[in-house]
């Protein structure tokens, strides 16, 4: 209890149960076929809740999961029995929002895919070795963003931008809010 | 691992869903990574490529040392782009990499140039990418920058630098620790998380010191921390103080209470319930200081979010243990919970309610929990199941209710781990509650009329033979159990006729219909329930006169085996022509050996990756393998073996773990290989066992494997000579040697030529632990006063700074290989001193006893005085060596 909260993983899977991009911070799963069963029986658990509106939340082989279902989506995230249940939500909430700004609203399997890169650095800025970076989604999807400037290529940066733009007004509306 | 999308993609062939990752192959995607080494950089191209790698990891494929390191040493060419992009890719895929020690020099410099790059984005990712992938030595290299990082105005900066600290405290924390004024100063900062990262860091450089603890929460809680999550961590801090302070000052207002209640009214959520959560678990906290907590929690149960609302009644739901009248206010609110779509928090709202439920409200409750339970899985069933038992057992007189509710879902569709819930619950709840006897007894006959479970229909009618006989009508129950011997399987035919006995023993009105019933048995086409019904017919004086049953009959029929039924596997060696079998011949210890490796092997999930071990690992089977073998048979009796330590990691090309035979004279290392490649047939499989630091061992034989196919597991052994009854230790270096054979998919057929190769295993090392049995005794003091203090040697170590007295104390476990008595392993949390009790047998069947008292000396110094007795002086002698040189 007197730890450090920790995030135990975070995983982003398809509709039916496959990865899409997963992270693992804890040694408790050794290697990829214990992984993938986890994946496999976390996936099977849940699918059938309905999560889309607002985040779920779920006691699995003693883990908190809290989970959100986005289109074809699975966004999950792992935290230790006695974690504080909202501390982990406000990771899960970073993660799919930041993840929505990044694809530009269009949050659906092809399009994550597509976008691994963005995915993958998103990941690495949310949670860096178990302990959490940062969890404001626009903190987020901004340093992950502004790391793709592409010198090279001018049509990127007009796209770039267009996030920004998208962060920008997602801003504003949670403000409103 | 490209396969499930491909396999997908044709399943539904008109639809198109397109992935950039079609049929993505890693031979290929490493070829296109020679992009890397191009003199004119494509920083386009190169982000993809490294994101096809990671994409090829992420979904679980592994890269062989040589395809990795050519990855690693190609992408540290991309350092001359100046691309932020591809940079940052980069960064990410050497993590993913983690580089050995030689290799991460190259990088070295490239990252130190970032690090003190003008860009916040290198500065803040390259000192994430160094320190993670840093050892000690060029930490102090870097440390002044570090130092800088953490003050850095840049809060993204920061923040990297002071993650990476609270991980490299882990591995170098006499380093870590000079950071701690910049560390201060950064707890100041205006950045949030920061803030959260400094105070993080801060307590974990300074857990340890109590004083220097409560100082920081005594002036943080004063002044105003801006982040939530670094609110959260105070709050944990906090607490921690007060638990460690109440014994001070038991009278008068808790500390920092206020403090506490303070932050049930913060903005956030996560800090109002880290708050609420605190306050509950104080140490005998009042229910004055609960009250304002369990209010902010009932405003939860109502929200419109699942996970505020689970995060309430699970605190909520463990108040309830100790505090159930606390609790009652929420009890509206948790009944409308009972239908949430959530189901674990249906659950959690139920056994609250069961727990703060008065005697009153049962039965309504019981109403409701009737249409809930329809629509729950198993795993529910189970945690409500046990709370009824428990509010049963509180409230006596709803036993009817209750019983009754139990027997009607014990009727329903369930798994083997719900309906033996329910039946244990069923069988507790008649032994405490005499008025439930009869209609339990009933209840549970009843299921057995239709059980598809046999273990719990022996259960059950053992139950019935004792619990029936004590009735007030015990012929009642006799129908139900003759049914079974007509209907059901051979084992429980078995257990009833041993009931149909049980009866016939204690109540003599019924034991001429019993001896009719139990002569019927004699034909029944099972050995096992003629031959019992034969014993019991004997013994009973089934031959007609009816006698009063003696005791030693009784003794016989009710007592209980007191040998453990893991030693009577000596029986099937058993020759009926000698003399009569003795039972007292039977160890009555358990060996706790072979129980251990059984829950290590059961914990582990099978066939999960685990390479399958080879033969069965217990202790019996073990001697009877070993004695098989001519080489060894001159070796005298097998005094130990070891639990298989693995020499390779997990899902190489050949898994081999090693178990260690000890012998009075000898050692001989069994090697359990697989061969994990369908394409290779091994032969002449051996493990050349370089001794050289090993001095006095000598190697005597070697038993090499003759073939080893794919998956299937093989032993090799090797076998040492040692001092007699010395308990030498050293350290073996292994190599697997083997005759390699193509082997064609197609026909299985090898070739004929095969290539001699090499593979380098792990080191093995013997302990002196390797020497000591776990053998427990079960009345310590009791083993410890007839032994006698002629032996005993008694001296004090030192054991220097240690994380905790916990780990101090399972260091020395560990060290010595003995069995803690009485569960004096655990240490109570806070403690400043602890006794703990180990007993074992050393090598020359040698009882020991050590008794540990353990100490906190300073700060974090450990003290510990070691008592040791045995039959042996010089072995008495030798523990004390143990931990010395341990």
């Amino acid at each position: 209890m007197e730890s450090c909260p920790s995030i135990k993983n975070i995983l982003l899977l398809d509709s039916e149960g496959n990865r899409v991009a997963v992270k693992y911070y804890s040694d408790e799963w050794p290697n990829n076929s214990v992984k993938e069963a986890f994946e496999k029986s976390l996936f099977s658990k849940t699918q059938k809740t309905n999560a889309r509106t607002e985040a779920e939340i779920a006691m699995f082989e003693s883990h908190i999961i809290v989970y959100k279902f986005v289109q074809d989506l699975h966004f999950f995230v792992t935290g230790a029995e006695n974690e504080n249940e909202l501390i982990l939500v406000t990771v899960l909430q970073g993660f799919f929002e930041a993840v929505g700004l990044l694809l530009r609203g269009t949050v659906d399997k092809k399009e994550a895919l597509e976008n691994l890169d963005l995915i993958l650095l998103c990941l690495d800025e949310i949670v860096d070795g178990g302990i959490i970076l940062e969890t404001d989604a626009n903190v987020i999807a901004g340093k992950v963003a502004s790391h793709s400037i592409d010198a090279a290529a001018p049509l990127s940066e007009q796209t770039i931008s267009q996030a920004l733009a998208t962060a920008r007004e997602h801003l504003a509306r949670s403000l409103l809010k | 691992m490209a396969q499930p999308l491909v396999k997908k993609d044709d399943d539904r062939d008109d639809e198109v869903d397109y992935s950039p990752f079609l049929g993505i192959e890693k031979g290929a995607v490493l070829q296109e990574a020679r992009v890397f080494n191009d003199p004119q950089l494509d920083p386009r191209r190169c982000s993809q490529v490294i994101t096809k790698l990671l994409y090829l990891l992420n979904q679980g494929e592994t890269f062989t040392k040589v395809e990795a390191t050519e990855v690693f040493f190609a992408v540290t060419k991309l350092f001359q782009s100046r691309d932020m992009g591809l940079r940052r890719m980069v960064y990410v895929i050497i993590k993913e990499l983690s580089p050995s020690a030689d290799e991460v020099i190259i990088v070295t410099s490239s990252l130190m140039k970032d690090m003190t790059s003008k860009t916040d984005m290198y500065r803040a990712n390259a000192i994430r990418v160094l320190c993670r992938i840093t050892d000690g030595t060029l930490l102090t290299q870097i440390e002044r920058y570090l130092k800088q990082a953490i003050v850095d105005k840049n809060p993204v900066v920061a923040s990297a630098a002071l993650v990476s600290g609270i991980h490299l405290l882990q591995t170098n924390p006499e380093i870590v620790k000079r950071w701690s004024n910049e560390v201060q100063e950064a707890v100041q900062s205006r950045a949030a998380l920061v803030q959260f990262h400094a105070l993080a860091l801060l307590h974990q450089i300074r857990q340890n010191d109590r004083l220097a603890v409560n100082k920081l929460v005594s002036s943080l809680t004063r002044g105003s921390v801006r982040s939530p999550l670094a609110q959260c961590l105070l709050i944990r801090y906090t607490s921690q103080v007060i638990r460690e302070s109440t014994n001070d000052t038991q009278t008068g207002d808790r500390p920092f209470y206020d403090f506490l209640e303070g932050c049930l009214r913060h903005k956030a959520e996560m800090v109002i319930f880290e708050a609420a959560r605190a306050i509950t678990e104080l140490n005998g906290v009042t229910s004055r200081e609960l009250t304002p907590a369990i209010t902010v929690l009932q405003l939860f149960l109502s929200s419109s979010k699942p996970v505020l609302r689970f995060a309430a009644v699970r605190t909520l739901n463990k108040v309830a243990m100790s505090h159930p009248m606390a609790v009652t206010n929420c009890n509206i609110d948790m009944e409308s919970l009972i239908s949430d779509q959530n189901r674990s928090i249906a659950t959690l709202a139920i056994t609250t309610l069961l727990k703060t439920g008065n005697e009153s409200s049962v039965d309504r409750l019981m109403k409701q929990i009737t249409n809930f339970m329809s629509d729950i899985a198993d795993e529910f069933k189970i945690v409500v199941v046990d709370a009824i038992r428990s509010l049963c057992l509180k409230f006596p007189l709803k036993h009817r209710s209750l019983m009754n509710f139990l027997s009607n879902i014990l009727r329903e569709e369930g798994g083997f781990e719900y309906k033996k819930a329910i039946v244990d619950s069923i069988v507790i709840l008649i032994r405490d509650i005499p008025e439930a006897k009869e209609s339990g007894l009933l209840h549970l006959c009843e299921f057995i009329e239709d059980c598809e479970f046999t273990y719990l229909s022996t259960q059950i009618l053992h139950f019935l033979g004792i619990e029936g006989p004590k009735t007030s009508d015990p012929s009642k129950y006799i129908r139900y159990i003759y049914n079974r011997v007509h209907l059901e399987n051979a084992t429980v035919r078995a257990g009833a006729v041993s009931t149909l006995a049980k009866f016939g023993a204690m109540v003599d009105g019924l034991k001429p219909r019993i001896f009719v019933l139990l002569r019927r048995c004699l034909f029944d086409n099972d050995d096992e329930v003629r031959d019992r019904a034969t014993l019991y017919l004997n013994t009973l004086g089934g031959d007609g006169a009816v006698v009063e049953t003696d005791e030693g009959v009784k003794e016989f029929l009710f007592g209980s085996l007191d040998v453990p039924l893991v030693n009577l596997n000596s029986l099937k060696n058993y020759d009926p022509s000698e003399k009569a079998f003795d039972i007292n011949s039977v160890p009555k210890d358990v060996k706790t050996q072979p129980l251990a490796e059984k829950k290590a092997t059961s914990k582990k999930p099978t066939g999960l990756g685990a390479p399958p071990h080879g033969p069965p690992s217990t202790v019996d089977a073990y001697e009877k393998l070993l004695s098989s073998i001519p080489e060894f048979a001159s070796f005298g009796k097998l005094f130990k073996s070891s639990a298989p330590v693995e020499l390779t990691e997990a899902e190489t090309e050949y898994a081999v773990n090693v178990v260690k035979h000890i012998f009075d004279g000898h050692v001989v290392f069994q090697y359990n290989c697989t061969n994990t490649i369908p394409e290779q047939l091994l032969e002449n499989v051996t493990v050349i066992v370089d001794a050289s630091e090993a001095e006095e061992f000598a190697e005597v034989a070697s038993k090499p494997l003759r073939q080893l196919p794919y998956d299937s597991p093989g032993q090799t052994f090797v076998a040492f000579e040692k001092p007699e009854g010395v308990s030498a230790v050293g350290k073996f270096s292994n190599m697997l040697r083997f005759i390699v054979k193509e082997v064609d998919p197609s026909t299985g057929e090898a070739e004929d030529d095969g290539v001699e190769d090499e593979y380098q295993l792990e080191d093995l090392e013997l302990v002196a632990a390797d020497y000591m049995l776990k053998v427990g005794v079960s009345n310590f003091r009791n083993a410890w006063e007839s032994m006698g203090v002629d032996f005993e040697r008694v001296d004090e170590y030192g054991l220097g700074p240690r994380d905790s007295l916990a780990e101090a104390v399972n260091a020395v476990i560990n060290l010595l290989g003995m069995q803690p008595c009485e569960g004096t392993e655990v240490v109570p949390p806070n403690s400043r001193s602890h006794t703990c009790l180990l007993s074992g047998v050393y090598l020359g069947n040698v009882k020991v006893l050590v008794r540990l008292q353990f100490g906190l000396d300073g700060p974090k110094d450990v003290a510990m005085k070691l008592a040791v007795r045995s039959e042996d002086e010089t072995v008495s002698d030798t523990i004390h060596e143990i931990v010395a040189s341990g």
